[in-house]
């Protein structure tokens, strides 16, 4: 496939003109770019769904503190709750939250983990995908196509916008995730292509702004529980999608936004830690307390 | 910017906590070490901006020195790296910049023994790198492709001698960058390719007639 898929615009035409699904275009094109067989791209595809499902498995069954000794029991809670009292919203709402911050907690031990798209953010797409599948009884095939899917929509954005918190604020890291989360939800629902770009546009739409400003210079607060909210949030997204809601904002448009805004974002609230949560009181005591930072 | 692949977006398989300040981290010291082709005997890391601010509690300072000894990105061996005996064998050094003429993440690389290098990089996200440059010249490796990069005098027809010789094994060229610090005096190119060269063309590189320094900067995995 020789040519650029650079916005959603082109992606969908593309899609249209060759009948075909987001995730057949996007492992057809990589294959191309990267001089290897659509196989080996869904193989490299189901290593990274290999190491996703790991993250968790091991996540799920530890409550090791990170280094900082700030964060790393929060998913044993959740389970020890869910346990006795399930939740009110169902068990695929438990796997959500459980899988997106014991994936995060493996991250913080410095366990493997899938960057997806960063390792700050890498708690969402895995909890997404896996707990849908898990739910819905897909095959692995179908996790794999939500994979290509997700990575899709990440790849149209870093068009763009490189997806780092220092660029452009943690609204093109975990906003990102968050948006092909979305998209790969509405795959895995039996959506259209243009309801998972939708879904995705109405997801990233909602977290603009969204800055990073971790305390003490860590990927520990806020991270570990944005990324269970932001998985819960590409659901809401992936719902409305389906129903028709569309966003009155074209998708293209909203990249454009988020790079806007990432734009005008003070660099103290860009990964440097020297504004919002990172110089509160408590985030400075604790700063202070663990004599990190410089 | 410039989309390279699907796996820029989802991986690498790594060790936490950051992809940019950990796993960017590692990939530019392995990058670093590729160029340098040796063990230096004093390495100084030069940290700036966000990379200065935030990286101690990334393990950014593991990342550097773990690439440099040659370990990957997801290398249980990032997190206690201080403790192992390959680093306790070299000198290193720290220091912290704020500068905002750099990339948030940018390092430079002071490798000295028995040769002074100094290698520029930023992480630019999601574990993607690139250096930018070698001692005062530009470059354009990324890690993404197989990447040749020389030093040579400035002169006519080294572009065209060099890509005859690649061309003699079929590999297409991805994109070429020329740089020089005056007419006729130190030039470098930084060739990315799309397939994997020999070192038999490598070698007749370095024999061309004012070739000082050749390397082939084999592509990341992961």
């Amino acid at each position: 496939m020789e040519y650029s898929i650079s916005t959603f615009d082109k992606l969908l035409s593309v899609c249209k003109k060759e009948e075909k699904q987001i995730y057949e275009i996007m492992q057809e094109k990589e294959a191309f770019d990267s001089e290897i067989t659509v196989e080996e791209v869904r193989e490299k595809t189901l290593k990274n769904i290999m190491a996703m499902k790991s993250a968790i498995n091991n996540g799920i069954n530890s409550t090791e503190k990170s280094f900082s000794g700030l964060c790393g029991d929060d998913c044993g809670k959740l389970s020890a709750r869910f346990k006795i009292y399930p939740s009110l919203f169902g068990t695929l709402f438990e796997d959500i939250t459980k899988y997106a911050l014991a994936t995060m907690e493996e991250n913080l031990r410095m366990k493997k983990i899938v960057a997806c798209p960063t390792a700050g953010s890498c708690g969402i797409v895995p909890a997404v995908i896996i707990s849908l599948s898990k739910k819905l009884k897909l095959k692995e095939d179908k996790e794999i196509n939500a994979l290509i899917t997700a990575g899709t929509i990440g790849y149209i954005i870093s068009a763009k916008v490189a997806m780092a918190g220092a660029v452009a604020g943690c609204q093109a890291e975990c906003g990102v995730a968050s948006a092909m989360s979305a998209a790969a939800a509405v795959y895995l629902l039996d959506g259209s292509n243009e309801q998972s770009v939708n879904a995705a546009a109405l997801a990233l739409k909602n977290l603009l702004g969204l800055t990073c400003d971790p305390v003490a210079g860590l990927v520990e607060i806020p991270c570990v529980k944005r990324n269970a909210f932001l998985a819960i949030h590409a659901i809401t997204a992936a719902e409305l999608s389906i129903s028709g809601i569309e966003s009155k904002i074209p998708p293209d448009e909203i990249v454009d936004a988020m790079v806007q805004t990432g734009q005008l974002m003070s660099p103290l609230l860009k990964e440097t830690s020297q504004g919002g949560l990172a110089v509160t009181k408590q985030g400075i005591l604790i700063n202070r307390e663990l004599k990190l930072n410089i | 910017m410039k989309q390279r692949s699907l796996f820029d977006v989802i991986s690498p398989i790594m060790t936490g906590p950051s992809s940019s300040h950990t796993a960017g981290a590692v990939r530019l010291g392995l990058l670093a070490r590729n160029i340098y082709e040796d063990i230096p005997e004093k390495i100084t890391f030069k940290l700036y901006n966000s990379f200065a601010r935030t990286g101690r509690g990334h393990g950014t300072d593991k990342g550097l020195l773990a690439g440099l000894l040659g370990f990957n990105v997801d290398s249980e061996n990032i997190k206690n790296i201080y403790d192992l005996p390959a680093a306790k064998n070299i000198d290193y050094f720290f220091e912290y910049e704020q500068n905002i003429d750099r990339h948030p993440n940018a390092v430079d690389f002071i490798l000295q023994g028995n040769i002074n290098m100094i290698i520029s990089g930023n992480s630019v996200g999601a574990g993607n790198v690139e250096i930018t440059k070698i001692d005062d010249f530009i470059t354009n490796i990324t890690g993404e492709y197989n990447t040749v990069v020389l030093f040579y005098k400035d002169k006519p027809g080294m572009i065209s001698k060099v890509s005859t010789l690649i061309q003699k094994e079929n590999i297409n060229i991805a994109s070429l960058d020329c740089d020089r610090n005056a007419r006729g005096q130190t030039a470098s190119m930084c060739i990315c390719l799309d397939g994997e060269i020999s070192d038999n063309i490598i070698k007749s590189i370095s024999e061309i007639d004012d070739v000082y320094f050749v390397r082939n900067i084999k592509k990341l995995e992961g």
